[in-house]
């Protein structure tokens, strides 16, 4: 027990984490200079390529510190995103310590601030680490002097490393041995086993990562669920090295994977307590969440015959993503697909990427909306998450949306343009926190559909990147909502209606109107674009036909040439949905989304 | 989805598996490419170099090339010496050439024989050399009776260069005369084109190319173009500049049967270039010339040097070829039908619900027509002859 010891690596965007961890993995001897690839941990290509982490996934380091005493070092790898917030706080509760970085030229930053918060809020020991000091624009001094004023920690128990050249890991590897507590030795209590991540494998059906906290668990064992009592056998235990290695136990303190049956990721919950059946334990380690969608939105193949193929890719999907949530829907422009359920844009958009990547689904996603609620005079209260399940009109009483207490934080300077943005996004009740010299935390309330439409986007323009954004849900408030349409020449999209706020419906339409003008390609004809309300239009842009499209020359040199360009003309079309007479290109569902002047 | 069933039918019929039409002849044509010129021309994409040292050897290797296509073609019906400028070869090197051709090829007794030829070039000797050669048509490079715009497109003839050419070549017998023009630039006004397209009615031409002027990657403009040098008309004016010019010449009598073609009479439509539109077998030899066969396209080197090392291994100077699919054949008919007046058999596009009410939104304004079973473009449909395969297909 006293030789293990868990922890994570936090850090504002850039600063070097995953380049950390590889020196780490590489360094601990786990692997073979020739088989190390870059950046480990990330291993899904979307995540490499937006350079984000998304899934947390753990891995088991040896090392031997410089007297000779051997260590199992569990380094948990955490998401960096808002939307996965509730993941990266179940990484944290799984370990002891962070190491938490920064990058020597550029200092501390806005998510280093609430990464340090998330850190203490789980009493872990943090080590500040100064990477990228090998940078000529490095200027230790001055992040010294931001870690003692900005976090309120000791400068003089930062470390100073080079990730990229190497230099300096020795001093982490010790830090994390001499400095992060071994974890507590609860071998003897009833098993309880906290659930981090989650992932499906096509031979193995779900393996869950999880933390011991108490206890152990072996293969035969009957394990249950704290949050749905559902019951499993074990079938194998182990660790992460570099691939899996099947262990006879995973004792208090571990960090490993349990093997037992469970078919899809979805019959798991992240944040989740695991113990055993026949010794249960009494209560469940704190801080389970059962995380629900906030953001709906309708996927839609683009040609109706591949609906069976994206059923299927759907039903795939989740087996590695449980946050995913879905159900069948129709539309009359766009045909039959499924109306989901997503935790915030981000994961929206990983969703379709992968979608199309992995899965080569072409599909139309349809404007993200929030839960809504309807009082009608019938009497009944109706939830509606699909504007096309808008109520007549004439039947709604009062509107009600989902409202959100938004956090953020940031530099005393950019003050000014986030009250703007705020009080724009229909922000509430503000109030104000200077946690140290030169940041303010300012909490108000705000309605989530204002979120959805790109409000993170825009709180990164206008902070250039220093404001930092979380939230948590709060209630249902009365609000005035109108449906908003959009018609192309005359003919109604429903696959593009949103439900907004009365006051702010002329501009939202201005804007789709403006942004489809410059998504959908000029046709022979004239296109009309229109937002309207009830039967009001209040917006209008058009599109202009094009004139003239015709090379003078074909001959027998020009052929070929010509026709490969139909043939990609061709495959274009595919990815194209007809409305009317009038192709719209994917990217325009999700265009009108993001909606501001980028 | 396409009716495959009527494509397969078409298909499967072999003088249909080129659209040849009303009329085409299912003869195949002869394309020499003469990769020689003077000086470049700073919007011209064909291949040609400035090397009159080269036309020797280079002739030698031509001779070599001929032989190697002996059989396949059958009878031609059309020869066409297209460059580059044929009209700087010699009488004596366009001798030898076709001297070559004869013993290696069949012709036709009406063979089409056309030569493509720069005003300067056609002294009264070289017109009567052509003549006593065969060549029954010229394909004069007048491009505008502009002298501004000659200028502008770095031609070194005047005006009255191509009145003398035009009148020498009536002289000596030569009624079958195309009139290459360029227009469509800022630095010439429609006014200006308008008056350039009367001047050339004065001679009464049975043929003209009126081309609008595209400006090519390769080229001396393109490379204007992309540093920022050179700057096209706008989408509005060059549609006037296509509507003017083929609004003006139908009144003339011309017939608009192809983009930038107009005859006087349909027996006066170029019918080698037909060739290209209708998927008729054709032969092209000289470095960068394309051929057609069976469904088999390849093209030559573009390079004379390539060219002839090697013709002196005697092997073919191929560059590349593709063997088109049924889909691909049909995609190509559509795009070169829907360039022509003749226009496409209407089965080539199917009869599924969504090609079937495209076509009819597109001739309800006014691109397409349809009629005797085939679809063909109005003037309009010409303007966006580019797009209109691709929104049908």
């Amino acid at each position: 027990m006293s030789n293990i010891r868990n922890f994570s690596i936090i850090a504002h965007i850039d600063h070097g984490k995953s380049t950390l961890a590889d020196r780490l993995i590489q360094l601990s001897g786990l692997v073979e200079a020739r088989k190390f690839r870059d950046q480990i941990l990330d291993n899904m290509e979307i995540e490499r390529e937006r350079g984000i982490t998304i899934k947390s996934q753990a891995i088991t380091l040896p090392y031997v510190d410089q007297t000779g005493r051997s260590f199992a070092l569990n380094l948990i790898d955490t998401p960096g995103h808002v939307d996965f917030s509730y993941e990266v706080s179940r990484a944290l509760a799984s370990c002891e310590g962070v190491l938490l970085l920064i990058d020597a030229a550029q200092g501390v930053e806005a998510q280093t601030l609430a990464n340090l918060y998330a850190a203490m809020e789980h009493e872990l020991e943090i080590i500040p680490v100064i990477n990228k000091i090998d940078l000529p624009a490095a200027d230790i001094e001055r992040v010294r002097e931001e870690i003692e004023i900005d976090l309120g920690l000791d400068s003089d128990t930062a470390i100073l490393c080079s990730a990229k050249e190497g230099t300096g890991i020795e001093a982490v590897f010790e830090a994390i041995v001499h400095r992060i507590p071994a974890p507590a030795d609860k071998r003897e209590a009833s098993l309880r086993a906290l659930i981090f991540d989650a992932h499906y494998d096509p031979f193995r059906g779900t393996i869950v990562s999880c933390r011991v906290f108490e206890g152990c668990v072996r293969p035969g064992d009957t394990i249950r669920l704290m949050n749905n009592n559902a019951r499993y056998k074990v079938e194998e235990v182990g660790i992460f090295l570099l691939a899996k290695e099947s262990k006879k136990k995973l004792c208090a303190g571990e960090v490993g994977y349990i093997i037992s049956g469970i078919k899809r990721v979805s019959d798991t919950r992240i944040g989740a307590t695991i113990t055993l059946d026949t010794d249960p334990a009494p209560h469940p380690l704190p801080g389970f969440r059962d995380i629900k969608p906030v953001v709906f939105a309708s996927i839609y193949p683009v040609s109706s015959d591949d609906y069976r193929a994206l059923a299927d890719a759907l039903e795939k999907y989740t087996l590695n993503d449980a946050a995913l949530t879905y159900q069948k829907d129709s539309s009359a422009a766009l045909g039959l697909g499924f109306r989901c359920g997503f935790l915030g844009l981000l994961h929206l958009e990983i969703v379709q990427e992968r979608l199309e990547r992995e899965f080569d689904q072409a599909i139309v996603m349809t404007s993200p909306t929030v839960q809504y609620q309807f009082q009608l005079t019938t009497g009944e209260r109706v939830l509606v998450d699909n504007p096309l399940y808008y109520p007549d009109p004439t039947t709604i009483l009062q509107g009600f949306e989902p409202y959100i207490r938004a956090s953020i934080l940031l530099p005393e300077r950019y003050m000014g343009v986030v009250m703007d943005l705020c009080s724009e996004r229909r922000g509430v009740n503000a109030r104000f926190s200077y946690p140290t010299v030169g940041r303010v935390e300012i909490r108000f309330d705000m309605p989530l559909g204002e979120v959805v439409y790109d409000f993170y986007d825009r709180l990164k323009t206008v902070t250039q990147g220093y404001g930092s954004f979380d939230y948590d849900l709060l209630d249902h408030r009365e609000s005035d909502l109108v449906k908003l349409d959009i018609l192309l020449n005359g003919e109604r999209v429903d696959a593009l209606s949103q439900i907004v706020h009365r006051d702010g419906a002329r501009a939202r339409a201005l804007r789709v109107c403006n942004r489809l003008k410059e998504e959908i390609p000029r046709h022979l004809f004239k296109i009309a674009v229109q937002g309207a309300v009830g039967g009001t239009i209040i917006a209008r842009s058009t599109i202009a036909p094009f004139r003239k499209d015709v090379t003078a020359k074909c001959y027998g040199g020009d052929i070929t040439r010509k026709r490969k360009l139909l043939e990609k003309q061709k495959k274009g079309k595919k990815r194209m949905k007809m409305v009317g007479a009038v192709s719209i290109p994917q990217s325009a569902f999700v265009a009108v989304l993001k909606s501001e002047n980028e | 989805m396409n009716d495959t069933s009527s494509t397969r039918r078409l298909l499967n019929r072999p003088s249909d598996l080129t659209d040849h039409g009303a009329h085409g002849s299912p003869h195949a044509g002869l394309y020499l490419h003469i990769p020689f010129c003077r000086q470049k021309c700073p919007y011209c994409d064909f291949f040609s170099v400035p090397s009159p040292t080269l036309i020797r050897p280079w002739i030698k290797a031509l001779l070599k090339e001929i032989p190697l296509y002996k059989d396949p073609f059958g009878l031609f019906d059309t020869l066409y010496f297209g460059g580059g400028t044929p009209s700087l070869l010699s009488i004596r090197d366009l001798a030898e050439i076709m001297t070559h051709l004869h013993t290696h090829f069949q012709f036709s007794p009406d063979t089409e024989i056309t030569l493509e030829a720069n005003p300067c070039d056609l002294t009264p000797e070289k017109i009567r050399g052509l003549r006593e050669l065969g060549v029954n048509r010229i394909s004069l490079g007048v491009q505008s009776f502009d002298p501004r715009a000659l200028v502008f497109l770095g031609r070194t003839h005047t005006v009255a260069d191509a009145e003398n050419a035009i009148r020498r070549l009536e002289t000596a017998g030569f009624e079958n005369i195309s009139m290459d023009l360029i227009y469509g630039f800022r630095e010439q006004s429609l006014q200006n084109w308008t008056k350039t397209l009367h001047h050339a009615l004065a001679f009464a031409p049975v043929h003209l190319s009126c081309y609008q002027l595209t400006v090519g990657n390769r080229t001396y403009f393109g490379k204007l173009l992309k540093t920022g040098r050179f700057s096209p008309l706008s989408e509005d004016t060059a549609r006037a500049y296509f509507l003017t010019t083929s609004r003006f010449l139908e009144a003339k009598g011309y017939i608009h049967y192809e983009i930038s073609s107009f005859a006087r009479h349909k027996n006066r439509y170029a019918r080698h270039n037909h060739k290209y539109w209708t998927h008729v077998p054709y032969l092209g030899l000289g470095p960068s010339a394309h051929s057609f066969l069976n469904g088999r396209r390849w093209w030559n080197v573009r390079s004379i040097r390539k060219y002839m090392a090697l013709l002196k291994k005697n092997e073919q100077p191929i560059q590349g070829w593709e063997t088109l699919s049924q889909e691909q054949l049909r995609l190509e008919a559509i795009a070169l039908g829907l360039r022509t007046r003749q226009g496409v058999d209407s089965d080539w596009l199917g009869y599924s619900m969504e090609t079937r009410s495209r076509l009819s939104r597109l001739t309800d304004t006014g691109f397409l027509q349809m009629g005797n079973g085939r679809i063909f473009p109005t003037p309009k449909g010409f303007l966006v002859a580019d797009y209109l395969p691709a929104y049908l297909c």
